[in-house]
């Protein structure tokens, strides 16, 4: 064999040296394999690690910070709500429906490894121009995964995002988020104590599918040739999942479990190791115990197996009986694996050992070094060429200065998702009170036991901009969390936790780890400033194709809380008569990172600066008056600037608008952050505009909401049927009329 | 003395809950009944909810109508009890040969989450004895496979006999000739694909799913 075995493994000759030094005698292939998918980049955070922890992670609300399955907050009226981000950017471009639906079914279970009943996923989604053949392909497809699989697992799909760009066309992102609710008590974390204590594996048989897919397929590149890397992608069965959930949920109500443990990237060896080394034990793993899909499997083919609807829970001896009878009634396959063992007290913990019925220990080692001892890398970085860290501005590719045609330019930006999200149930629950296609999402909040309704919601919002990112990816991280809270702002919500899916290109240019700490830290002043704490996240890197890194794209999730909730928020509307308003400062001149230089091929330049105090403010009024069913509309300005924002209610409304005080296309296309747009009755446009003078927030009337055309004065003049057209007709244009699969 | 309502649940079936919760909201009594249970008790209706019984395998119902439950459920609309399937349920009342037809895939082979604007088209069945014929009901569907299908002779039945409970105004499956809903001869037994249960709340969007649920408690207590 020309290379070593480690190497094969993804392994660095210096981590192997380590692991043999771990172990005190030379690792043997099965031992190889466990430590080969705990340390990789996926799961081992070994190049971020250094960097997230700048991130504020405490507030009186959080129950469990980053570093769990998941982030859970109290939320008050004896619930608490799990919530998590996740990637799955790599089995989605090799096989998108596989990938995605793998990637639902995979949060999934770390919602209810935490007790919780998952209410709702969201799927902010990035992909390669519509243009593009294969880009269309991977669409479908991931659509088609969400779809057939959050569907049929019974998980509404209630938001999300949609984005189509060059950046994306070898390297698309599917992240997935999903929230859960739980009653306080209910909390478990997923560790293993009580020696003598049995390890149960619950769910689908262990097969050949997935093996090593966080080391070989989700912590390196992609090139053309990669196709060859199919086999590393899982398989999902939504059936077994829902049978899954449902069993999982009934034993923690039973109080039959002592830990429990999803098995996700890393399989086996993951959740068997992360459990022992939480709870300070050691594990024995009897391998040949393990239900298999085919015969003639490796040991460490079973221990690195990612098959899919896996959970681990630990049991006690004396109920198991009643484990298995409830099971048994979900048809869900359990099977005893394990049984935790004492480990030597001190800090070395327990040790993890590998034993099979007929041949033995066929690995021993410290639970714990298969996290703890990763490696940590503080990688080289620096800013790309041309980037002035003190102007925080870039050189400027192909400089636009004029706009000949303000309304073609502002048409040929609108698009409408639900060509995407009329494919997903986003309604199961009856908890949606505003559903996907909006600004933010707002489920009602009842107790997860009894139903009952508490009077409040949960906001919730996903949100990216790697085009700002890409011109500085401090700044337009911040501004990222900011325009945030405004779509949690326009349907009454208020932020109460935040995390994050970091996805950027390899790690080992300098310009992307530049990348990724400037984001960090972005992301750390904004979430400092705001008092919103971090409580989980999740970094995807070697997003690239062909030595091309894609644009830095860190993607939030936000979670609110609206605390009265009597009247659904208008959302992006405009009412015949009601007169336009925008709440917030006048914008930056400024066009750099926005959608419109895009579209002109500009990149560089510099962003427009985010005061966090006036930002906080403008969020708050417009919570307030939302809260207040003060306003008959209201809808942020963010991608598309002014513009944009006005046009899509025109679209949701089809009730045209006439703006005036936009001087230009530099005023109409500023994403100049901090201000919304409201729609207001003229009897109350005095009791809004007081609103906002108390709470010293500046306000601009621009105009007035009625007729069949969208007319913004010496720009544009277009008919509201042209502008409907536009917006609704992008995604049905492009995408297919038949799905690739399911 | 108020209505006890028996609601289906298969393995993969996911509207139990919101089933149980419309039947709460109008005071009655939910009761689950697991697809193993050989009788459905003493209740006084039963709702055969949506999801995805068995994982849809095979084709949605096919393998649900296998479940012990659902003989039960036949004795007990063969009694005349009033039962309603809605959308899986209403799937797995045709494989069950409760109702005629069948639902097959979408035209345009695409799930559809939407709102519909649905006619009702006759009052004298147990889900719109309480509406009025021609009312426009505000009722979000939520399927892959609601394209209703039939035989010609059959569609000619259930024209004549009028048994076309619910029809689309704007047909977004394919069913032939708008069908949302019909019933069984008897008339006791209604299969439709949108969802009543998720419009039973203004903040949500829609109250019109109450009066086709309140139809169903009317008669439940006769």
């Amino acid at each position: 064999m020309s290379e070593p075995v480690h190497r094969a493994l993804g392994l660095t000759d210096d981590e192997a040296r380590q692991i043999d030094e771990i172990l005190g005698r030379p690792a043997n292939h099965l031992e190889l394999a466990m430590y080969s998918v705990m340390w990789s980049e996926h799961c081992s955070y070994k190049s971020s690690r250094i960097h997230l922890k700048r991130l504020p992670t405490e507030a009186p609300w959080v129950l469990v910070g980053p570093g769990e399955n998941a982030g859970v907050i109290d939320v008050g009226d004896g619930i608490a709500v799990a919530i998590r981000i996740e990637s799955h950017n790599h089995p989605s471009a090799i096989e998108p429906y596989q990938g995605a639906a793998t990637g639902a079914g995979g949060i999934l279970r770390d919602i209810f490894t935490m007790g919780a009943r998952p209410i709702a996923l969201m799927d902010p989604l990035r992909f390669g121009p519509l243009d593009d053949p294969r880009s269309r392909w991977i669409a479908e497809g991931v659509v088609s995964g969400i779809s057939g699989y959050g569907n049929s697992v019974g998980v509404p799909t209630v938001g999300g995002e949609v984005v189509f760009d060059p950046t994306y066309q070898g390297n698309p992102l599917v992240n997935v988020l999903c929230v859960g609710v739980l009653p306080v008590e209910r909390l478990v974390l997923g560790q293993a104590s009580g020696v003598g204590n049995l390890a149960v594996l619950l769910g689908s048989s262990t097969g050949r599918d997935g093996i090593g897919g966080v080391s070989v397929l989700a912590s390196a590149g992609f090139d053309d040739a990669d196709t060859d890397k199919r086999p590393s992608v899982q398989v999902g069965d939504p059936f077994e999942e829902k049978r899954l959930i449902e069993a999982c949920l009934e034993l923690l109500d039973a109080g039959l479990v002592v830990g429990i443990q999803d098995l996700g990237g890393a399989g086996l060896t993951c959740a068997t190791s992360e459990t022992a080394s939480r709870g300070g034990v050691g594990m024995d793993v009897d391998v040949s115990a393990v239900p298999r899909r085919e015969a003639g499997m490796e040991a460490f083919e079973v221990m690195t197996s990612e098959s899919q609807e896996r959970m681990l829970a630990i049991v006690e001896p004396e109920g198991l009986e009643a484990v298995l009878a409830i099971c048994d009634r979900w048809e869900v396959r359990a099977a005893v694996v394990g049984t935790v063992t004492a480990g030597p007290g001190g800090s070395d913990g327990g040790r993890l050992r590998i034993v099979d019925a007929e041949a033995g220990v066929l690995a021993d080692v410290p639970a714990a070094s298969l996290h703890d001892a990763a490696p940590l890398y503080d990688r080289p970085r620096h800013a790309p060429t041309g980037f002035n860290e003190d102007t925080r501005t870039g050189p400027v590719t192909n400089p636009a200065t004029s706009c000949d045609d303000p309304a073609a330019d502002l048409l040929a930006l609108l698009c409408d998702p639900s060509w995407v999200f009329r494919q997903y149930d986003h309604q199961l629950f009856l908890n949606t009170v505003v559903g996907p296609g909006g600004d933010g999402t707002l489920l009602r909040l009842r107790h997860p036991d009894t139903g009952a309704d508490t009077g409040r919601a949960l906001g919730l919002t996903t949100d990216g901009n790697h085009r700002w990112c890409a011109v500085d990816p401090r700044v337009g991280t911040a501004l990222i969390v900011a325009e945030a809270m405004l779509n949690l702002a326009v349907v009454g919500a208020s932020p109460l936790a935040l995390v994050n899916c970091l996805n950027f290109g390899n790690p080992e240019h300098p310009e992307v780890m530049w990348q990724l700490s400037e984001s960090v830290d972005g992301m750390a002043d904004a979430c400092t400033a705001f008092g919103v704490p971090v409580v989980g996240g999740n970094v995807s890197l070697y997003n690239e194709s062909n030595g091309v890194d894609i644009d830095p794209t860190p993607v939030i999730g936000l979670l609110g809380m609206v605390d009265d909730l009597t009247v659904p928020p208008p959302g992006p509307r405009l009412t015949d008569g009601g007169r336009l308003v925008v709440i917030g400062p006048a914008p930056q001149r400024e066009l750099a990172g926005s959608a419109w230089a895009a579209s002109k091929g500009q990149r560089g330049g510099g962003l427009p600066s985010l005061d966090f105090g006036v930002h906080a403010d403008v969020a708050r009024t417009v919570a307030q008056l939302i809260g207040g069913d003060m306003v008959l509309g209201a809808h942020d300005v963010g991608e598309g600037g002014l513009g944009v924002t006005v046009a899509e209610m025109v679209a949701h409304s089809g009730v045209g608008a006439t703006v005036a005080r936009v001087s230009d296309h530099v005023d109409l296309f500023s994403e100049s952050p901090s201000r919304v747009v409201v729609c207001v009755d003229p009897e109350r446009l005095t009791a809004v505009l007081n609103v906002c003078e108390a709470a010293g927030v500046e306000t601009t009337r621009i105009g007035v909401a009625g007729g069949d055309r969208l007319a913004v004065k010496g720009l544009v003049d277009v008919s509201v049927a042209d502008v409907v057209a536009a917006w609704r007709g992008r995604l049905p244009g492009a995408l297919g009329h038949g799905t690739t699969q399911g | 003395m108020s209505a006890t309502v028996g609601v289906v649940v298969f393995p993969g079936t996911n509207c139990e809950f919101d089933s149980a919760d419309a039947v709460r909201l109008l005071g009655a009594e939910p009761r689950m009944l697991w697809h193993q249970n050989r009788t459905v008790g003493d209740v006084d209706a039963v709702i055969v909810p949506g999801g995805f019984a068995h994982g849809d395998y095979l084709r949605p119902g096919a393998i649900a109508r296998f479940s012990p439950v659902m003989e039960a459920v036949a004795e007990f609309a063969a009694s005349g009890g009033p039962v309603v399937g809605i959308c899986n349920g209403f799937q797995v009342l045709t494989e069950a040969g409760l109702l005629p037809g069948a639902l097959q895939k979408n035209a345009g082979l695409k799930f559809v989450c939407a709102p519909a604007a649905l006619r009702v088209e006759t009052t004298s069945t147990v889900l719109t004895r309480d509406a009025s014929v021609g009312d426009i009901l505000n009722i979000p569907v939520n399927h892959f496979e609601g394209n209703y299908t039939c035989s010609p002779e059959t569609l000619a039945e259930l024209r004549s006999d009028d048994r076309i409970v619910l029809r689309y105004v704007d047909n977004p499956n394919g069913s032939v000739d708008d069908i949302a809903g019909i019933c069984n001869a008897q008339r006791n037994v209604v299969g439709l694909m949108p969802h009543p249960e998720r419009a039973t709340s203004a903040l949500l969007g829609s109250t019109d799913g109450l009066v086709l649920l309140g139809s169903l408690l009317a008669a439940a207590t006769v």
